[in-house]
């Protein structure tokens, strides 16, 4: 066995008496890669803050090198060699790259100098990594894949031996993952060590050299990822078997529900994210959306939905126009059985300061079925609520619980439970499953296709390509703004990236 | 995992905090009170005494708190909404013109129980339409109401000077102000309540029937807030206008109904000394009512329940703090002042200061009462 880059031993962690790290014990060869993998809460990220001194362990050791170390604040990581790159990048978007990579390792008052020792610096690593990025360009003008770099780029700048990457593909296109991958593999034959948390099971599999499986905070398994499969990982994860393809029979499209065409849609900034779109989707289909995060599809769901107005275009619910492009208004299209599961659960599907009930009406609060006059009808709210708490096994079943403190995907079945309990004839849906763990995963998905055979139409918005593949009838793929081609779901996931990625022909691709 | 510190109980989010936050502003204050040469705890003694140690007291502590529930009311109500009413003040003031109107011109032909019920109708009137402008401005141009609001209190002022001087002061008299209202508009005091219980009150103390209308109304603000339809468009608004707007909510019709009625309350403060006390007009008879109030939404934890005794606190402290000028010669009226902003600091400003150690003892030995019993499991 090689040297042990990082050796957590017994390591405990509770808030109050949710017990998030349960004696842990966890070796790190040096230049290996290790995955950890888990659910949502299952500890991970509490793991790594141990490591990376946000939070201190209430018990248990952390060995660097062997040698037993203390790890107060992220700088005493940092001195030890432990770099870390968050899934949210930590970058200031209107400096160039070389000023976000000596931001607070700057040495001196004035610029001049360390800018230009950081410049051959980092001229010496980009060529021993591969990592090329313009030193001078400006972040908000990078693609997210060369941000991810130069996040990369901070950790080794300030002497990481030991890379912490938190979800660190969940921005990128499978062509993006790949790059980064290869950066990956580049890093750890130069003897650094990596550590990929994330929790999609492929780039386990992809990627690393051993894998550790965490659940309720503990490590249940660690193994070598030759000697493991998908499938044994994600029971691990979730404590019993999962069904990673979803189950379904042939779509029976029927008359066109929700018809698009040549829809404009301009962002707050008046940057025009949506241009000339058209589409028709069917009852009784899933028409998936795919596309890298920015490409437009948010603006295009939320113009559809009344929530963004159009620049122009126009678009048919059952026939008869939505005002896209004036006073469309959400209420009246939730009427119209337009319900829509926006993106961001947490600030516009939700009001997570609310009681569950409370937030089991958002939308719908003017049905009379919810008001006594201009009154809130408790009862019928909370007896209403209840029905749909055991109908979509969300948890803990109790509807004055605060919705903040429920987990990512419970909240998730309550805006499901809420939009699809109206009985809608079309259904929007942004990003269903993301920060939702695998069990959950299982159960929306289930729910997306028994509405398409029950003869609705499903437009499915996702970053994820394998859940568009894996739900979709049919795939449009959104390319800056456009829909640069239609795809079925037998088309294969390199096919689908390079249309991602803008590259419309084959031939014009590496 | 981000927030290692899970709720409190509503008992001590709800007492426990605002207790010792009081606790601390009334220790710092004992500080200032040393550092003048005098003993701080025979100020407390004569504070507590003046405000609550005889009828008279009680009556004036009242009086003064009938004042702030109707403004600590009215920056609560824009609190649920996300907007931040700086301009009870100025509401309160025009709102006041509402009430002289009415009772000018009824009370020498109505008994008051007729003049009262247009009056609160002028007040609350007088008082939308004095927070329309300002609600328009930010829910159509955007233009930022706490700006708004605060230009509004001086255009008030202003105004109220010119009626007051110019308009309605009668002719040969050199005050700023209306002429006495007659019995057709003064309320009937409520001392004799406060007699029943054995306490003695002179006639002359201000304590009215207004009290009873702004505990009425900070009932209807929790009706209003948590049981009817526009409560929840405003709540909703006021925790995520994004959210809002995805449940069809229009935000413009949300924000200027919510500071009509904001508006509203702050205006029916005037009932009170107008009406109820002073039975005329008089210029500043607002008197920093409506900036109280914000401090008393702020301890109140924008809830009517916590309301109510936030506004009996601050009159306390105008009644007291009044005793205590009269009795300590080194304290004036301006330590009072130094007193009350010591109490906005603490239990406003500085509201979550003590949270963070609270939590964590309550944790420790309970964790139960913070919701931290649920199992992993359950987080499916």
């Amino acid at each position: 066995m090689a040297e042990a880059a990082i050796e957590l031993v017994g390591i405990n962690k509770s808030f109050g008496t949710v017990h998030a790290n349960r004696d842990i014990n966890l070796v790190i060869e040096r230049g290996s890669i290790l995955g950890i993998v888990g659910e949502n809460g299952a500890g991970k990220s509490t793991l790594m803050s141990i490591l990376y001194g946000f939070y201190q362990a209430d018990s248990g050791e952390i060995k660097v090198g062997g040698k037993p170390v203390s790890i107060k604040t992220p700088n005493d990581a940092i001195a030890l060699g432990i770099g870390m790159v968050h899934q949210h990048f930590m970058l200031v978007q209107n400096f160039s790259v070389i000023e976000n990579i000596i931001l607070g390792a700057e040495h001196e008052a004035l610029l001049k100098r360390s800018i230009a020792n950081a410049r051959s610096e980092l001229d010496r690593l980009e060529h021993e990594y591969g990592l090329e990025v313009d030193p001078d360009a400006i972040i908000e003008e990078l693609p997210v894949g060369l941000q991810q770099r130069v996040e990369i780029l901070k950790a080794l700048y300030r002497g990481a031996e030991i890379l912490i990457l938190d979800e660190p593909t969940g921005v990128l296109t499978p062509a993006e993952a790949d790059h980064l991958f290869r950066i990956l593999r580049q890093l750890k034959e130069q003897g650094k060590t990596i550590v990929l948390i994330t929790h999609k099971l492929r780039e386990i599999m992809a990627i690393t050299d051993t894998v550790s499986v965490m659940r309720q905070g503990t490590v249940v398994a660690t193994r070598k990822t030759s000697e493991t499969t998908v499938e044994e990982l994600a029971e691990l994860m979730v404590g019993r078997r999962v069904l990673l393809r979803v189950e379904k029979g042939e779509a029976n499209p029927a008359a066109v529900k929700l018809s698009v065409s040549n829809l404009t849609v301009k962002d707050s900034r008046g940057v025009t994210m949506v241009k000339d779109v058209s589409f028709d989707v069917r009852g009784g289909e899933i028409v998936g959306i795919a596309g890298v995060a920015g490409n437009g599809q948010s603006e295009l769901i939320e113009a559809i939905s009344g929530i963004r107005r159009a620049v122009s275009g126009s678009v048919l619910l059952d026939g008869s126009p939505i005002d896209v492009t004036g006073h469309a208004d959400p209420g009246e299209l939730r009427d119209r059985g337009l319900a829509h599961v926006p993106e961001d659960r947490h600030h516009v599907g939700l009001v997570l300061a609310f009681e569950e009930s409370e937030n089991s009406i958002l939308g719908y609060h003017d049905k009379p079925q919810y008001l006594k006059g201009p009154f809130l009808d408790i009862e019928s709210i909370r007896t209403d609520a209840k029905a749909k708490i055991a109908k979509f096994d969300i948890r803990p079943p109790n509807d004055r619980l605060r919705t903040a403190n429920f987990s990512g995907g419970n909240q998730q079945k309550i805006v499901l439970a809420r939009e699809m309990e109206q009985d809608p004839g079309v259904l929007i849906v942004g990003q269903p499953t993301r920060g939702v763990d695998v069990g959950a995963i299982e159960f929306i998905h289930k729910q997306l296709i028994a509405m398409r055979d029950s003869g609705k139409a499903v437009l499915l918005v996702s970053v994820e390509l394998d859940e568009i593949r894996s739900l979709s009838d049919r795939i449009l793929v959104m390319f800056d703004g456009r829909v640069v081609g239609e795809r079925s779901p037998d088309a294969t996931e390199g096919e689908l990236g390079l249309l991602m990625a803008g590259v419309e022909k084959l031939e014009a691709a590496e | 995992m981000s927030n290692p510190y899970a709720k409190l109980p509503a008992w001590a989010d709800y007492g426990l905090i605002p207790l010792i936050n009081l606790l601390v502003a009334f220790f710092v204050a004992g500080l200032v009170v040393l550092l003048v040469g005098e003993n701080p705890f025979h100020a407390a003694v004569i504070l507590v005494d003046g405000a609550f140690g005889s009828g008279q007291g009680i009556a004036y502590t009242l009086y003064y708190a009938t004042n702030f529930i109707f403004t600590g009311l009215a920056v609560a109500v824009a609190f649920h909404c996300g907007l931040f009413n700086i301009g009870g003040e100025g509401q309160a003031y025009i709102a006041g013109l509402g009430v002289a109107l009415v009772a000018l011109t009824f009370d020498s032909v109505l008994p008051w129980w007729l003049t009262f019920p247009l009056a609160v109708l002028g007040a609350a009137a007088f008082g939308a339409l004095w927070a329309l402008i300002p609600a328009y401005l930010q829910a159509k141009r955007g233009s930022h109401i706490v700006i708004t609001t605060i230009m509004f209190n001086f255009i008030a002022a202003s105004i109220m000077v010119y009626m007051l001087v110019d308009v309605l002061k009668p002719r040969g008299s050199m005050a700023p102000q209306t002429r006495q209202l007659l019995e057709g508009a003064q309320l009937p005091k409520l001392g004799w309540i406060l007699s029943e219980f054995g306490l003695t009150v002179r006639p002359s103390a201000p304590l009215n029937l207004t009290f009873l209308l702004a505990l009425l109304m900070a009932f209807l603000v929790w009706v209003l807030i948590w049981r009817t339809k526009l409560g929840y468009e405003i709540r909703t608004m006021g925790f995520s206008p994004k959210a809002a707007r995805y449940a069809g909510i229009s935000e413009a019709r949300i924000i200027i109904i919510t500071m009509m009625i904001s508006g509203a309350l702050a205006g029916m403060m005037a009932l009170n000394p107008i009406m109820g006390d002073q039975y005329r007009l008089s210029l500043d008879f607002v008197a920093g009512a409506g900036f109280v109030g914000i401090a008393v939404a702020l301890m109140g934890r924008s809830h009517p329940v916590g309301i109510v005794p936030a506004a009996i606190l601050f009159g306390m402290l105008y009644q007291g703090g009044a005793e205590l000028a009269f009795e300590m010669p080194n304290i004036s009226r301006d330590m009072i002042v130094i007193i009350q902003g010591l109490v906005i600091l603490f239990a406003g400003a500085l509201e979550h200061m003590f949270r963070p150690w609270v939590q964590a003892v309550f944790a420790s030995f309970s964790p139960r009462s913070v919701g931290m019993n649920q199992p992993k499991g359950e987080r499916a």
